[in-house]
């Protein structure tokens, strides 16, 4: 039943959407579906085509809902369906819709969810409620705030798709390169918040990594031809091929040279390089096969050594020239230090202290510690440690940048070897 | 111009907001006036419809009211200044924003919201 939830629900709500044009009446019919089949399963055994069974019962219930509220009749705006050139009935209503369509019909929803009209938060959200099926209250955890937060936040939301018309729709070929940008970026920031949670439980920074890994497994499905779509589950899986490493059994955050590299999950490292090698190929790489090429050649590196720097600090560079984010610039740095030596990763990392877009960012004094450690200048390291402490409220960053204060701190015997170098957002 | 709305369309109002001189229109360069002048023909073959245009006078000749207190100038200061508007007629926000983004402007932007429904006054 779970099961088929995860892999059911956004199908499922796809085509009840076609049916009601109304994301609320659509959602509630297809909860209700879910209900049903809990309560039918468990009496008669799971149907052979479970997504069939729930569709079924889906659009059968938001027909009586929409009977039942004159929704039909209404002038609550519904959503707009551009080109929808009389779309036959399924013959029957019972049987599976074409392949083709409910491909289309997952994809309208990803689309309309992550339509950059609608504030990022809010794609972030409804995404996760409407494509993966995530009830509100989980997704009010996951981001940290109050039930009635996230349930005001995704109404909101989901008034302004009706009130503006924001379409339920494919975008035109013209179109989407940017709106594909646009899913992309949402799928990122589900990963990177269940990556590195700012705090809360570890299971809820679990799931948010499986939800986003599953919606980049979806949209490579998809969308085949796409690159960036192709570079954005290379990356994800490159990073979760060392989940399970970046801290210790006792919660502590390890940074990526002290990882346990054997227990790297070399499956996903493979699937990695292929989708990079893939990403690559097609043309001009944009900033995820970018970002997926420097985290694939991290993941198949024997040791933090041999690393290929060199080649790591050119995808920077191509990096900060398609992506100009300070972020970027930041993360180039680490790499610089590694070819060029500490002092002039410093002078990059201290150019961008001047960057407003960073004030506030933990990993830019924390960079800045380990390059001046690295230097040997001890007592500023241990400030900018400091700095870093301040800014960060995740339990495992906190424990990590204490000890990195007191391994810098000049009063204290210094045990680190001095060759260590410095830490940014790819631990 | 008919304001008789195509029930299969939605209205939208696109703002204009763009660089102001002291010049006024005088200044705006005359690559975006002609732009301006092929404008609504663009919306036409983009499968939209201009159902109502406005040009503002620079905000010099604005008045602002609040409350009681009746000021000089505009009643938001922004770098970037409201100078006209146009009710757009387009099948969904997409289109509306495939449209809108062809709005010539002077070193500036356009802001599209729905109409709250479908009374337009009709302007000679």
């Amino acid at each position: 039943m779970a099961d088929a939830h995860r892999r059911e629900w956004a199908s499922v709500l796809a085509v009840t959407v076609r049916v009601t044009r109304d994301l609320d009446t659509a959602e509630e019919a297809v909860q209700e579906a879910y209900v049903q089949a809990l309560r039918t399963w468990a009496r008669d055994g799971v149907p052979a085509r479970p997504g069939a069974w729930l569709t079924t019962v889906a659009r059968r219930t938001a027909l009586n809902l929409m009977r039942r509220r004159h929704t039909l009749e209404s002038k609550l705006p519904l959503l707009v369906e551009p080109g929808d050139a009389g779309r036959p009935e399924q013959p029957g209503g019972g049987s599976e819709p074409v392949r083709g369509a409910i491909i289309d019909d997952r994809l309208r929803l990803i689309f309309t969810c992550c339509h950059p009209a609608l504030a990022s938060e809010a794609q972030v959200a409804l995404t996760l409620r409407l494509v993966c099926g995530v009830p509100t209250p989980d997704i009010a955890r996951a981001f940290l705030v109050a039930d009635a937060t996230m349930a005001a936040r995704l109404t909101r939301a989901k008034k302004k798709i009706a009130t503006t018309r924001i379409p339920y729709a494919v975008p035109s070929a013209a179109e989407l390169p940017g709106r594909v940008d646009a899913v992309l970026t949402v799928v990122h920031l589900l990963y990177s918040t269940g990556y590195t949670a700012r705090s809360g439980r570890e299971l809820v920074r679990d799931d948010l990594c499986h939800r986003a890994l599953g919606l980049a497994r979806l949209l490579r499905g998809l969308l085949p031809d796409e690159p960036e779509v192709a570079g954005l589950l290379g990356l994800l899986l490159a990073h979760d091929a060392r989940r399970a490493t970046r801290t210790d059994a006792h919660g502590r955050l390890l940074r990526l040279e002290e990882q346990d590299r054997a227990r790297w999950d070399r499956t996903q490292i493979a699937e990695a390089d292929r989708l990079v090698v893939a990403a690559l190929q097609a043309g001009p790489p944009g900033r995820f096969a970018l970002q997926a090429a420097i985290a694939a050649l991290h993941a198949q590196a024997p040791t933090y050594q041999a690393t290929d720097w060199p080649q790591i600090l050119t995808l920077y560079d191509e990096l900060l020239r398609v992506w100009p984010s300070p972020v970027v610039a930041l993360n180039r740095a680490v790499a610089l230090a590694m070819v060029q030596g500490p002092a002039a990763a410093l002078a990059e990392v201290e150019a961008l202290e001047r960057d407003v877009r960073l004030l506030g960012y933990q990993y830019l004094p924390s960079t800045k510690a380990e390059l001046l450690h690295r230097l040997g200048r001890d007592a500023e390291a241990a400030d900018a440690y400091q700095a870093a402490l301040a800014l960060t409220s995740n339990a495992a960053e906190e424990q990590f940048l204490m000890e990195r204060v007191h391994a810098t701190t000049p009063s204290r015997p210094n045990g680190s070897s001095g060759a260590e170098p410095p830490r940014s957002d790819i631990s | 111009m008919s304001t008789t709305p195509d029930p299969t369309m939605t209205r939208y109002v696109v703002l204009i907001y763009q660089r102001e001189s002291a010049g006024g229109v005088a200044d705006i360069p005359p690559e975006i006036m002609e732009a301006n002048e092929r404008f609504d023909g663009q919306v036409t073959e983009q499968g939209g419809r201009v159902v109502a245009g406005l040009a503002l006078e620079p905000t010099a000749a604005a008045t602002a009211i609040r409350g009681a207190v009746v000021t000089d100038g505009p009643f938001i200061e922004t770098k970037e200044a409201l100078a006209g508007l146009y009710i757009l007629e387009a099948r969904d926000l997409d289109h509306a924003i495939a449209i809108a983004r062809m709005t010539p402007t002077w070193e500036g932007g356009v802001e599209i919201r729905p109409l709250l429904d479908f009374q337009v006054m009709e302007v000679s």
